[in-house]
């Protein structure tokens, strides 16, 4: 299980980093969505991989701290989703002025020239 | 009495967002208003900073538990001597800037008011927090907001220079939680004081994580300070933006050695890697120097003399002596202070040369400002007489403290700063090395000022002089007026400057007064 979430989020941070990479701002603005992806993936399993368990403790006496996944991370990881969101979102509307402002799409406001 | 100065830590940060929030709802013709709001509440965050500092000198650390939830299970604003300053340093900024603003500049786009106060809620927050990932959201929402002053008065370049600086921005934000992450996984825990506690009792197979996060967390940071090779962002951001956001941004780089002095200092006691600071703030000085001397604008020119200060900071925290960190706080100060008048000049003096008010007009009109007819007079303004010999003044004191000669503290920072460096007796060879830099770095700082200035101030030109308001030329003077106190204030600044050192190199205080309710 810990090997097919690392292997998944190596995989999303791998095509992330390498679409941030590329000259046109819609691959930038993917790779950095593909990026934080992984990044959310990695907050939420510091707290390991356990199925079936509530982050929740109840009332019952006595509780077993080892039965219950951490909540932490889960609370953390909310926050994080929605910051990327908004920024991303932010990310988008920039983008299209630079593209309506510059007559190009490539991350530098112009073409290279051959 | 009591339940005022009790919550008097979290006012610098509910202050502006309150404030912000307000502004929201007014209409953007109601100016006079949007001013007033946005001026009163930095006069509270002045206040507030103040009373802040001066409570600082007498307990380590005020701590406001959030929710009444004690230490290491809430979040904690901790307002030590470190923070206080800081604020005083933000507010004072935002004062300065937003007057400069008054003039034209806020109503070249939507929102500016509102957006100001954002920015300065997720700096004050920044400096206050007690808690890692509270680092992170608060760092998130000073970045929102500045992108959007970036952004602001729009034009091709802004819009250019703002896609580069997002998107390097957003990078490093997912590196500063990658790094928040590792080292949650690892210790169990996110406040920095119980951090500072449990990172030495970490078992040895896991030391490896703690010591990759702190260095994923550190790129974070370094990126925000603009340390080579992570700071080539800086110097074309900074000239594009608006001259009032440019002056607040001066400190925004200075977040990021505020997050590296806190949390290494804290974490780490200064000791794990020491070396890599010192040597890539002296790369910093040696790329913003060559920077600065290959700098065709003035714009270029300060973002390259804010990389050099950004580098002498890193390299003196580098050096990792309290005393060399007094000095590096002072000199912070100072840098901070002439920066930020500097950018508010370059947009006065520009003006006698290529009229910028153009380009603004173009800006006011795609934003459908149009009422400009109401209010003639403003306008205009009265030309303030002999304004070339005030601004020239105003671009020599800049000169003088960007190259650290004196009588103005950019000579007291240095020379506080090499005394710290050269007092162990066998001289390490690498203060050699930093205070040959530092001078050729004020050197160099003086030969690129004053190439600018001659060819500004005394080359023949038969432009008529900039109009330039008194509202516009106040802050400028007063930034540099501040400098100057700091100059004649030298001794009492240089002694709560070492106390603030001297506590962040011996953290238990700090520790005690969060951990125990």
């Amino acid at each position: 299980m810990e090997l097919i979430v690392a292997l998944g989020i190596g995989v999303l941070a791998g095509c992330g980093v390498w679409l941030v990479l590329r000259p046109r701002t819609f691959q930038v603005v993917i790779g950095l969505s593909l990026f934080s992806y992984a990044v959310n993936l990695l907050i939420f399993i510091m707290g390991w991989v356990r199925g079936g368990r509530a982050p929740i403790v109840g009332t019952s006496a006595p509780v077993d701290v080892a039965s219950f996944t951490d909540p932490l991370p889960q609370a953390l990881v909310l926050t994080a989703i929605v910051i990327s969101f908004a920024t991303t979102a932010l990310l988008l509307v920039v983008l299209l002025a630079a593209r309506g402002l510059t007559g190009t799409d490539h991350v530098d406001g112009r073409e290279p020239e051959e | 009495m009591s339940l005022w100065t009790e919550h008097l830590v979290i006012a610098p940060v509910v202050v502006p967002l309150a404030a912000g929030a307000l502004l929201l709802l007014y209409d953007e013709r109601r100016r006079k208003l949007k001013a007033a709001i946005g001026l009163a509440s930095l006069a509270v965050q002045l206040g507030a900073a103040v009373a802040l500092l001066a409570r600082a000198t007498t307990i380590p650390a005020q701590v406001y538990a959030l929710g009444d939830w004690p230490a290491p299970f809430g979040i904690v604003l901790v307002a030590d001597r470190l923070s206080a300053m800081m604020l005083l340093l933000a507010a004072v900024l935002g004062i300065a800037a937003l007057v400069f603003s008054l003039a034209r500049w806020h109503r070249a786009g939507p929102r500016f008011h509102s957006l100001v106060q954002f920015l300065l809620m997720g700096l004050n927050g920044a400096f206050l927090t007690g808690d890692l990932f509270n680092l992170f959201v608060f760092f998130e929402l000073m970045l929102v907001a500045s992108y959007a002053l970036a952004l602001h008065g729009s034009g091709t370049a802004r819009v250019r220079e703002s896609l580069h600086y997002i998107v390097i921005n957003l990078t490093a934000s997912l590196f500063f939680l990658i790094g928040a992450a590792l080292l949650y996984g690892v210790t169990g825990t996110l406040n920095m004081a119980d951090l500072a506690m449990r990172i030495p009792q970490v078992p040895a197979e896991d030391r490896v994580l703690v010591e990759v996060g702190a260095a994923i967390l550190a790129i974070a940071f370094l990126v925000k300070a603009a340390m080579w090779p992570l700071g080539f962002w800086l110097p074309s951001t900074y000239a594009a933006a608006a001259a009032p956001a440019a002056a607040m941004f001066s400190i925004l780089s200075k977040v990021g050695v505020y997050a590296v002095l806190r949390l290494w200092l804290l974490l780490f006691g200064g000791a794990a890697g020491a070396e890599l600071l010192l040597y890539g703030g002296m790369a910093t000085i040696a790329y913003g120097v060559s920077g600065m001397l290959a700098a065709q604008t003035l714009g270029r020119l300060a973002g390259f003399n804010l990389i050099v200060s950004s580098g002498t900071l890193l390299a003196a925290i580098g050096a990792g002596q309290a005393a060399a960190t007094g000095a590096a706080l002072y000199y912070l100060l100072v840098s901070t202070l002439g920066s930020a008048a500097f950018f508010l000049l370059i947009e006065l003096v520009e003006r006698a040369r290529t009229p910028g008010a153009d380009v603004l007009a173009v800006t006011a009109a795609a934003f459908g400002v149009g009422d400009e007819e109401t209010e003639p007079e403003e306008e205009t303004g009265v030309a303030i007489p002999a304004t070339m010999a005030l601004l020239g003044l105003s671009f020599a004191c800049c000169a003088l403290l960007a190259a650290g000669l004196p009588p103005l503290p950019g000579f007291l920072a240095k020379f506080a700063l090499l005394a710290a460096l050269l007092a162990p007796d066998p001289v390490p060879g690498v203060a050699w090395a930093l205070l040959v830099l530092l001078t050729l770095s004020g050197l160099a700082a003086v030969v690129a000022m004053g190439r600018s200035g001659v060819r500004i101030f005394w080359g023949t030109t038969t432009s008529p002089p900039p109009r330039v308001r008194l509202i516009e030329m106040a802050p400028v003077a007063a930034l540099l007026a501040l400098c100057l106190a700091l100059t004649v204030a030298a001794g009492p600044a240089m002694n709560y400057l070492n106390d603030t050192a001297r506590a962040l190199y011996a953290p238990g205080g700090y520790i005690e007064s969060v951990l125990t309710p």
